[in-house]
């Protein structure tokens, strides 16, 4: 025995025999769909981090070259699944700008209450599945409780949960169903006392704060060099929201505030989303209260769908739809960036139109992408039960990473 | 020579008082200035938009392929200065055999996943890019899907083969 506990370990390979490549994924749960981060190990630090994406690339900006301006909404909805009609805000502006088009300003207000309560969905899932990650599982069921009340708003408005492809270049795809203001007013009356229930098992939760307060920190400066954007950024002090500095669809003119905290670590985060939340249910509370009334869609025949009604009785009206269905509408040649502000952060469409009925490029500047790539330098010298919690702050969707 | 609207912005008139000859091209469009760069001084100009202009943000590079013209690509940088709320576009027009520019990952971090991704999609290599290798499609595959003479389908399998 003795002999064996004294036999020397050779001291050349010492440190190299130590070290551990581990695959982390890409069927791993915390990675919230399809992602691999290969983490080179000394015991239980993270000395190397490095992501590998393109599991669900699809390919979404080569098909946008091939459909129509009208089909691309679609796929704007499949980019990120958990925020559509974001997507779809985005996509419809570019190209509405592209055309010169004036929308309406029910048109407009609608959209504001529908992608506020797409940040709302969002940040549910974001919260429960971050909580469930780090160890609390109830806070799951109360978010999904609340999020299938907004799903069953979107389905009220387009007939599906997820895949809404709600707003359209020109508009909204319909009128706003019977007893719209009954279902969202319900919902947002109850809102507030929710998040105080989420707040209850989290904020003062001493395994939370203990698992999250000054994790995955990092510098202000390094979060823009790697660009890093919304939620997070605000997290580590940057007051920056494009609703505010670059408004769009009459943002302008809803009272808001803008949270942010300046400890940029992955507690500071989620009290940043908490805090968004209540401020869009202030958004969604305004637009209910004060949404006018008018038509929502735009008065651009060329583009907009004839009602049905004038497609019986006008002959216009029955070539309009002909032409946008079978062959599209042109886009004037030119090019436009656009963004806004998604849940994750800066989404942007950057459009190109060769004046044809299909777009020539799209590049979709998705927030996952561009805060993903910080993950390496949240991790990298920390313990590995931190990604994970790193990971749930970083609220990525792998859709809109790998699009 | 910038335009009378181009003057009113301050990065495009800074740029072109600092270094004239880089600026190929200016343009004002929908209210985006949109400047055409030099591509052999692509990573001087963005370091001294970033130093001396405050565009601190890189937000996206890509590119687009306008097959069959030559130079055939355009690659495309968004900056942002928040300082200021104020976005700039910068393309440099590329093309040949062997497709290339330099690297700008020396001024944003930023620009990392974003240069793989233009070099997987769109083969256009970076010069003194850290760690340059396809990040959408397989490491072994054939191929830039973003060109425009890559097929949208049949590219690899053919049914009227069998």
């Amino acid at each position: 025995m003795s002999d064996l506990v004294e036999a020397p370990a050779p001291a050349s390979t010492a440190s190299e025999t130590r070290r551990m490549t581990l695959n982390m994924g890409p069927q791993h749960p915390s990675t919230h769909g399809v992602l691999r981060v290969v983490l080179e190990l000394d015991g239980e630090t993270i000395l190397k981090a490095e992501p590998d994406i393109g599991y669900l690339h699809t390919g979404i900006e080569k098909e946008c070259e091939v459909k129509t301006y009208q089909q691309v909404v679609p796929l704007t909805d499949r980019v990120d699944y958990l925020a559509n009609l974001s997507n779809n805000l985005c996509y419809c502006l570019a190209v509405e700008r592209l055309l010169g088009l004036e929308i309406p300003p029910r048109a407009q207000w609608m959209r504001v209450l529908l992608t506020e309560l797409t940040r709302l969905n969002s940040h549910l899932v974001w919260l429960g599945t971050h909580a469930i990650d780090i160890g609390a599982m109830s806070v799951f069921l109360y978010c999904f409780r609340e999020r299938e009340d907004i799903q069953r708003i979107f389905e009220m408005f387009s007939g599906q949960r997820m895949m809404t492809s709600y707003f359209r270049v020109g508009g909204l795809a319909l009128e706003a169903p019977r007893g719209w203001q009954h279902a969202v007013d319900r919902f947002i009356r109850a809102f507030p006392g929710n998040v105080d229930e989420y707040e209850d098992l989290l904020t003062h939760n001493p395994i939370w704060v203990l698992r999250t307060q000054g994790v995955a920190a990092l510098a202000l400066e390094d979060l823009l060099d790697l660009g890093v954007t919304g939620p997070l950024i605000r997290a580590a002090g940057l007051d920056w929201d494009i609703r505010k500095s670059e408004p769009y669809s009459s943002y302008e003119k809803f009272e808001f505030e803008v949270p942010t905290r300046t400890a940029g670590d992955v507690f500071a985060r989620y009290q940043v989303r908490i805090e968004e939340m209540r401020q869009s249910a202030r958004i969604v509370r305004q637009a209910l209260d004060g949404m006018p009334e008018g038509p929502f869609q735009a008065a651009a025949p060329g583009v907009v769908l004839p009602e049905r009604e004038k497609m019986k009785t006008q002959m216009e009206a029955l070539i309009y739809h002909f032409k946008i269905v079978t062959e599209g509408f042109r886009v004037p040649a030119g090019e436009v960036y656009q963004a806004v502000e998604s849940p994750r952060g800066e989404l942007a469409y950057y459009v190109v139109s060769d004046g044809t009925a299909k777009p020539y490029r799209i590049h979709m500047r998705t927030p996952s992408f561009g805060n993903l790539q910080a993950l390496p330098a949240l991790v990298e010298g920390r313990m590995i039960a931190d990604t994970i919690a790193a990971m749930g702050s970083l609220d990525f969707v792998l859709g809109d990473v790998d699009r | 020579m910038l335009s009378e609207e181009l003057k009113q912005v301050r990065a495009a008139s800074a740029l072109e008082a600092w270094d004239a000859s880089a600026i190929q091209e200016a343009r004002l469009e929908r209210g985006e200035p949109i400047l055409h760069i030099d591509p052999a001084r692509i990573v001087a100009v963005c370091r001294f938009l970033k130093d001396q202009q405050q565009f601190v943000r890189l937000s996206a590079v890509t590119a687009i392929d306008w097959h069959p013209a030559e130079p055939r690509f355009e690659v495309v940088y968004q900056l942002h200065s928040l300082a200021r709320q104020e976005r700039l576009r910068l393309k440099c027009r590329v093309g040949g055999e062997q497709t290339e520019i330099d690297s700008v990952t020396g001024v944003w971090r930023a620009a990392g996943w974003y240069e793989r991704e233009v070099f997987d999609l769109f083969g256009i290599g970076f010069r003194h890019h850290p760690d340059l290798k396809r990040i959408m499609m397989p490491a072994d595959w054939q191929g830039h899907p973003l060109r425009k003479d890559y097929p949208i389908h049949g590219y690899k399998y053919s049914y009227a083969e069998e």
